[in-house]
């Protein structure tokens, strides 16, 4: 890790404009990833060796320009001031340079010395497009370099030109775009203001921040500004526009005008060939057919997460049983044992357990997205996204929810603003994972087996109802969230939608890896100490009188005279029966126990409560508590005598617990509530605060209560149960 | 006499007359490079109706109707 003051370069571009390439081609794929600081976004660095300097070479997150509003906007000027910033590498998409050519004017004006990495040079001869890049580096004072990032082509005169740049005697560029008078006056007025602000800046500087300040300042959610330069802007725009002039539309169309003329005298006039990506959204984007490939598409991609995944996933849950197993031998039997076993190992398991899945979402979404292909799923499904106040790119994470919670919230990374990623993030945990399945396997199987409903058994039924009451519960939580706890502006649409092109498999691949690492670290260490604590809960403190009571026990069965095969059995049978009377003496036990009187209303007993709490763990823990609570031992959703012990549970009043509506009450409950540590985890880790994982679990846990008490209690009204 | 982008059909070039979104809006499109006097063309709808792809500046861009709505356009070949 390089330490602050390290000199360091950064990489801007558009999106799609093959920065990120041209970055892992730059650092050979070995890059650090951190955070800025206050936001959450990834701020990617690698250091590079260059003549005999060391740097550290920054990504900076795809952007149209430096005007921001936003902090996550602001990181990009923030940096371009920051002391130790030397030079920038902007990358710009050979084939889109009307438009691609207005970041590296706006950052060649701001004073700092610029490269230009004119990418895809490759793709302009397809469509009969000259360049003249010489003529080009004279308009921009800075040099231009052809490259073809994905080849690697260039990439020497690229740094041999950074390398000048970096040199202190190198000049500061000249460009100057010529504004009109009347605003060439208002920078003026704000400079002064700018240049208390900074005054460490160089003069020159203040003119082009003070520009910055008039296009960026007003109905911003900017940090650091302060009131004196707000104040000033304020008055400078109010001043104009009762005199008729748009300042925006002024400062905008001034760099337009001069970027049309040095892209009038440096590019070839090309043909109006249609190019093959334009065919191929004929097709994709066409009502039926294109229709058609994206439910294939998205199937294709929930499958692969859902059946897909299963294997691996088995096999990290068998290696995380023979690595439980191995310790156990190993380890006298105790306190340290159960940590290691159920607590640590445990712990890791439940955080590798994640990797198949998330390593698949990446690799799928990095393909639709270096493909172009996600700007079309967002094209074609916006429509109905829009109608709950989402993007059209949150379709995607939401999809993945079904799979798993965690993925997905990883997954709103693609959509651009905040507000809309936090909604996304805090509704997808409702659509019903697969985690919840075993839950609601076990509880058809015991309370629905046999019944039916008219042509369907009643099984199938409560399994459809619940997959599409989670649907529309999600839908209506992002419509909630959206109007009261995250209010704003409809997210507006304003997307670009990228040529076609063939994903480098390489670069998927670092980035899905790189992902993966981001969350095994950061969310693994908080999955692992809550297993730990959950682990701790439910195993203390140990009741000694229990324990002396069943050793007693197992001495008289080992005495008896009965057949070796009786006497393991029973053994077995006392040990399964003493981890369910010490759990139940757990502080989680008591714990349970002493909710009772709020779980009775919604038709839950004490040893439901202490398996939904177990279940925070992962909600199949559920199942495997139960086991444990009822004295049975190991048991899975298929466990018939879990079944039985359910079926046979009494209240205190004699009524049966587990009857059709309270099973029905207990998946709803399931479906809602957000029993899931590792979920809570990963949000902390996206939102970047704890506010939001416990806004999450509040919420979640409360919607869940409430429904299965109206379905419980109104059920009884009705006479069912 | 102004006619927004919607009014435009598929294909038909023209020219941005004016933008009148909020304004954070108007200065992303503007420095998106659809300014007054960009030539533009709409290139197809979406298949549920809504948004819109337009095709400016040699890249092409999708915004919603609402939005589509507010960009003026003077068709090519009108006065």
């Amino acid at each position: 890790m390089s330490s602050a003051a390290a000199p360091q370069v950064l990489i801007a571009g558009n999106p799609n404009c093959g920065k990120s390439t041209l970055f892992n081609a730059l650092s050979g794929g070995s890059a650090h990833v951190g955070n800025y600081p206050g936001v959450t976004v990834d701020r990617t660095s690698a250091s590079l060796h260059l003549g005999t300097e060391k740097i550290e070479l920054v990504d900076l997150p795809g952007m149209y320009s430096l005007t921001a509003s936003s902090p996550e906007e602001q990181l990009a000027v923030d940096a371009l001031t920051e002391s130790n910033t030397r030079a920038v590498v902007c990358v710009v998409d050979a084939t889109t340079l009307e438009r691609g050519l207005y970041l590296p004017l706006q950052l060649i004006e701001s004073g700092v010395p610029v490269v230009v990495a004119l990418n895809m040079m490759d793709a302009t001869a397809r469509i009969g497009l000259r360049i003249d890049t010489e003529r080009l580096s004279e308009l921009f004072a800075s040099p231009v370099i052809p490259v073809v990032a994905t080849k690697r082509r260039g990439l020497d005169a690229l740094l041999s030109a950074l390398e000048t740049q970096l040199e202190p005697s190198s000049e500061i560029s000249t460009l100057q775009v010529g504004y009109p008078a009347a605003l060439e006056a208002d920078i003026a007025a704000l400079a002064p203001a700018v240049a208390r602000w900074r005054p460490k800046m160089p003069t020159g500087q203040h003119r082009v921040f003070a520009l910055w300040c008039l296009l960026s300042l007003g109905e911003d959610s900017l940090r650091g500004v302060p009131d004196e330069v707000r104040q000033a802007a304020g008055n400078i725009r109010r001043a104009a526009a009762e005199r008729g002039r748009n300042l925006d539309l002024e400062i905008v169309s001034s760099r337009y005008d001069w970027l049309d003329r040095a892209v009038a005298e440096t590019c070839s006039v090309r043909g109006p060939s249609p190019s093959w990506s334009e065919r191929i959204d004929r097709v994709l984007t066409h009502p039926i057919a294109g229709i058609s490939i994206f439910a294939v598409v998205m199937f294709g991609i929930f499958e692969a997460l859902f059946a897909g995944a299963e294997p691996l996933i088995g096999a990290i849950e068998t290696l995380t049983g023979f690595m439980q197993a191995q310790a156990a031998t190993i380890l006298p039997p105790g306190v340290l044992q159960d940590l290691v076993v159920e607590g640590i190992i445990a712990g890791v398991g439940n955080v590798i357990v994640f990797a198949p899945q998330i390593l698949m979402l990446f690799l799928f979404i990095g393909f639709l997205e270096d493909s172009g292909y996600l700007a079309r799923v967002a094209f074609v499904i916006d429509r109905v996204m829009k109608g709950v106040g989402l993007h059209g790119k949150a379709f995607v994470p939401l999809l993945s929810g079904f799979a798993c919670a965690v993925p997905a919230v990883m997954a709103t990374r693609t959509i651009e603003r905040r507000r809309d990623r936090l909604v996304t993030m805090l509704a997808l945990p409702l659509m019903s994972c697969s985690a919840r399945l075993p839950v609601y396997i076990l509880v058809v199987g015991t309370v629905f087996a046999g019944r039916s409903l008219g042509w369907f058994s009643a099984g199938a039924v409560a399994l459809f109802s619940m997959y599409t009451l989670s649907v529309l519960v999600t839908l209506a939580a992002a419509a909630v969230l959206k109007r009261t706890v995250l209010p704003g502006p409809a997210p507006t649409f304003v997307l670009e939608m990228p040529p076609y092109r063939w994903p480098s498999a390489a670069i998927l691949w670092i980035n899905a890896w790189r992902r993966l690492r981001i969350f095994l670290i950061d969310a693994g260490t908080i999955i692992l100490a809550m297993t730990i604590l959950l682990w701790a809960l439910l195993s203390f403190p140990k009741s000694a009188e229990i324990s002396e009571h069943y050793a007693a026990e197992r001495a008289q069965v080992l005495q008896s005279a009965s057949s070796e095969t009786t006497k393991s059995e029973a053994l077995q049978s006392l040990d399964a029966r003493e981890a369910g009377e010490q759990l139940a003496h757990s502080l989680g036990g008591r714990f349970g126990h002493a909710i009772e009187p709020v779980l009775r209303p919604i038709g839950f007993d004490w040893q439901i409560g202490v398996g939904i709490i177990g279940a925070f763990a992962a909600r199949e823990v559920f199942i495997s508590t139960l086991g444990v609570v009822f004295g049975i031992g190991e048991a899975d959703e298929e466990s018939r005598p879990l079944r039985q012990a359910l079926r046979d549970a009494r209240h205190a009043d004699g009524s049966p617990v587990m009857t059709p509506l309270s099973g029905v009450s207990l998946m709803i409950f399931f479906l809602l509530a957000c029993q899931c540590m590792s979920t809570i985890a990963v949000v902390k880790k996206e939102s970047g605060s704890w506010k939001w994982p416990v806004f999450l679990f509040s919420y979640m846990t409360l919607l869940a209560y409430l429904a299965s008490l109206a379905v419980y209690q109104g059920g009884q009204l009705l006479g069912y149960g | 006499m102004n006619r927004s982008l919607l009014d435009l059909p598929l294909g038909q070039h023209a020219e941005i007359a004016s933008i009148d979104c909020e304004r954070r809006l108007s200065r992303r499109l503007m420095e998106m490079g659809l300014l007054p006097g960009t030539r533009v063309r709409v290139v197809r709808v979406a298949p549920l109706g809504d948004p819109i792809e337009l095709r400016v500046r040699n890249y092409s861009l999708s915004v919603r109707r609402a939005e589509a709505a507010k960009i003026a356009v003077r068709p090519e070949g009108t006065v």
